[in-house]
């Protein structure tokens, strides 16, 4: 089976879980900056929740408009295709990560211009996006804040909404000081490690490249099918200045991320800032219409704009009728800051730049359950179902887990680059060891467990009885995706004698 | 084959096995409880104050001083005025008015002190304002740009509680700027640090008063 490649060529072949997920354990600076993060984050985000009644009908409204959107995809990028074009935009489809690389790469070296600035984006990280510019003699530069961290860090992200939380403060320092001067204005002498000084640096650095730039990379939170306006969400500015400043702008933006109307955005507005950063509201959001009513003529905004529109797997994902629930996803992180599995292992060890519980299930159907990384992935959890109840648009992890559990110990039908495809089980293989691995790693880690266990009791009454379909039958030959009726906590003291 | 009609073909495909295609129930609700205008405009106040905007109240005589010793308490020395700011806004003001013109690059913007804008809205239960690029807000950068921006809001004319009616009074088509405070990150041990790249302090004034 051909996998479909998506993650960052640069860096070598991820390990698999356990492995990855075994060194992160050991290291005691970054599981103490990982806990203290996600536990922040999860405190203030229940409460920006509770403060609205209506909570659980916006999730549902959140859910049913993306099932319908899923359901009629064709019809509403077609709509948006429209609208986009109307409003002085030019859309391009990229089946894959090569096809959307090669579609940017042009259009920036179109434009004589050898320097973009990049809004943070998922989807150009998946694709390997700087990669190909680079190889291209093109220079990509982050402006946002973590990014930047990781990026000159030389390294990967490990985290949807703050990608530099592995990093501390002492770390940060030492990054801007010994890189900074390498890529443009340098940091200034006697840096010290206080946030705001850290973020001045920043502020100093990236402002130098904001006026010069001429063309800008960005991804997208929506896209509204029925009038073009595109939709960013961002805390610090660097978004705006990226949106506004440049003339030419280039989208990168999942098929997932359409909505049907304007209207719809009210959902979402209140929805993803408290699910993510546990706010009423993120400090900006920006909406463009193609190139807006004066066509870009008042210098407000980009005189080009372009949107690749990627497939990437997504297709693929959605022709599984219970793992295409991932495609809800609206990137809010929640997910991540209440599983007990990634605040153990830490955003790296999931090999993507999808981590946590919305990686374990959106990576291998992008991706395909060919290699070792992949097929340990949907072992990469306790199915404790806490990702489940604090997800924004209701999917249903735990459920699509299992599924996936299912595809690599049994094979069976799945859909390929298109094509209908049936994969042999994993039996004997590497990608069947390291799913054993993985799971063997979470049960030998009670520690690990812990904190979902206090969530166990809450989260089962949400739990599917059994699979639908075929899981049904592995289902009742396994024990595994079946919830046990006692606590995880309490059979392993029966078992094991409370040794943890 | 187009990747377009590949993609297309996919999505058709995939679909096919006649998945379920819910109704999307609207049963949220469209505002968070009832107030008066005066405890929405208080809502708006205490919501913008937590997520660290100044706020200012004032009446339509207060608003010419008010914002002379907000741009002197600045030390400001030269103010970004957009096209249609109703002109006695500045008239007590000292600074140098710099009109943004279309040609003005982001460097020139880079060096003015402070921005003076209206909005198109405010959103009381998330402490928002709205620009759309109207003649008082002029364009996008000039919000951006220089490091300290004052907003005015007519109250209670440009105040409405709640988002979902905030987006039926916004015009999709138009550049639109939704600000919830000034410019933060807290990508550094979740430290909330103002003003990465955008304006390092946001004053809102709430004017009171006859409409328009
Ligand atoms: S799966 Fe749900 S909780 Fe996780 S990032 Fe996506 S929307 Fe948020």
């Amino acid at each position: 089976m051909t996998g479909t490649f998506v993650g960052m060529p640069s860096f070598p072949a991820f390990p698999a879980f356990p492995e990855a997920a075994r060194e992160a354990v050991g290291d005691g600076v970054l599981r103490a900056n990982l806990r203290h993060a996600t536990h922040t984050i999860r405190d203030k985000r229940a409460r920006a929740v509770a403060e609205l009644a209506d909570w659980d009908r916006l999730r549902a409204a959140g859910k049913a408009v993306k099932d319908h959107t899923l359901r009629h995809l064709d019809r509403y990028l077609l709509q948006l295709e429209e609208s986009v074009t109307a409003a002085g935009g030019t859309v391009h489809w990229a089946a894959d990560a090569d096809e959307a690389n090669r579609i940017v790469t042009g259009l920036v070296l179109a434009t004589g211009h050898r320097e973009v600035v990049k809004v943070k984006s998922m989807a150009t990280q998946e694709i390997g996006l700087n990669e190909a510019l680079e190889a291209a003699g093109i220079a990509a530069y982050e402006t946002d804040l973590a990014e930047l961290i990781v990026q000159l860090g030389h390294d990967r992200p490990s985290h949807i909404l703050v990608p530099a939380i592995h990093r501390n403060r002492a770390e940060i320092r030492e990054i801007f000081a010994a890189e900074m001067g390498r890529w443009g204005r340098p940091a200034p002498d006697g840096l010290g490690d206080d946030p705001r000084e850290l973020a001045e640096a920043a502020r100093l650095h990236l402002r130098e490249k904001f006026l010069r730039a001429k063309v800008a990379v960005s991804g997208a939170n929506f896209m509204v099918a029925e009038t073009g306006t595109m939709v960013v969400f961002e805390s610090e500015g660097n978004g705006r200045m990226c949106l506004t400043l440049p003339e030419t702008l280039i989208s990168v933006v999942g098929i997932e991320k359409v909505v049907p109307t304007f209207r719809d955005l009210e959902i979402f507005l209140q929805t993803l800032p408290r699910s993510s950063t546990a706010e009423r509201m993120n400090p900006y959001t920006t909406m463009w219409t193609g190139l807006g009513p004066s066509r870009g003529a008042d210098g407000d905004g980009p005189s080009a704009f372009h949107l690749v529109l990627l497939d990437n797997g997504r297709t693929d994902t959605l022709a599984d009728e219970v793992g295409r629930q991932a495609l809800r996803c609206i990137r809010c992180s929640a997910c991540l800051n209440v599983c007990p599995v990634y605040e153990r292992a830490g955003g790296h060890a999931y090999g993507s730049v999808y981590p946590g519980p919305i990686g374990a299930i959106l990576s291998p159907q992008l991706r395909g359950t060919g290699s070792e990384i992949d097929a340990s992935l949907p072992y990469a959890s306790t199915l404790c179902g806490a990702c489940y109840e604090v997800c924004p648009v209701a999917i249903d992890i735990p459920e699509v887990l299992v599924h996936l559990r299912e595809r690599v110990a049994q094979g069976g039908p799945v859909t390929r680059e298109g094509v209908r495809v049936r994969i042999r089980p994993a039996h004997g293989h590497t990608a069947e060891r390291a799913a054993m691995r993985a799971a063997r790693l979470l049960l030998d880690r009670p520690a690990a467990l812990r904190a979902g266990e206090r969530l166990l009791a809450r989260a089962r009454r949400l739990r599917p009885r059994r699979l639908p379909g075929p899981g049904r039958a592995w289902t009742d030959a396994r024990d595994l995706p079946e919830l046990p009726p006692e606590p995880f906590r309490d059979w392993w003291a029966r078992e094991r004698g409370g040794r943890a | 084959m187009s990747s377009r009609d590949r993609i297309l073909g996919r999505i058709r495909r995939a679909v096919a096995d006649g998945a379920p295609d819910p109704a999307v129930p609207r049963d949220y609700f469209q505002v968070h409880g009832t107030r008066t205008p005066a405890q929405t405009a208080d809502l708006l106040a205490a919501n913008l104050a937590e997520y660290r905007a100044k706020v200012h109240r004032v009446d339509e005589d207060g608003l010419a001083p008010l914002l002379m010793r907000l741009l002197a308490a600045r030390g400001a020395q030269t103010v970004l005025v957009p096209p249609a700011l109703p002109p006695y806004w500045l008239s007590a003001a000292d600074p140098t008015r710099i009109h943004d013109r279309a040609v003005s690059t982001a460097g020139e913007l880079d060096r003015v002190d402070s921005v003076v804008t209206g909005c198109a809205l405010a959103i009381a239960e998330t402490g928002t304002i709205v620009l759309d690029g109207g003649p008082e807000q002029g364009r996008r950068r000039i919000t951006l740009v220089p490091d300290h921006h004052i907003c005015v809001v007519r109250v209670p004319g440009q105040v409405v509680d709640s988002v979902p009616q905030a987006l039926r009074r916004l015009d999709p088509t138009r550049p639109l700027t939704w600000i919830s405070g000034p410019s933060a990150t807290s990508d550094i041990e979740l430290d909330r640090v103002e003003g990465v790249h955008g304006p390092r302090t946001l004053e809102v004034v709430l004017l009171t008063g006859p409409a328009e």
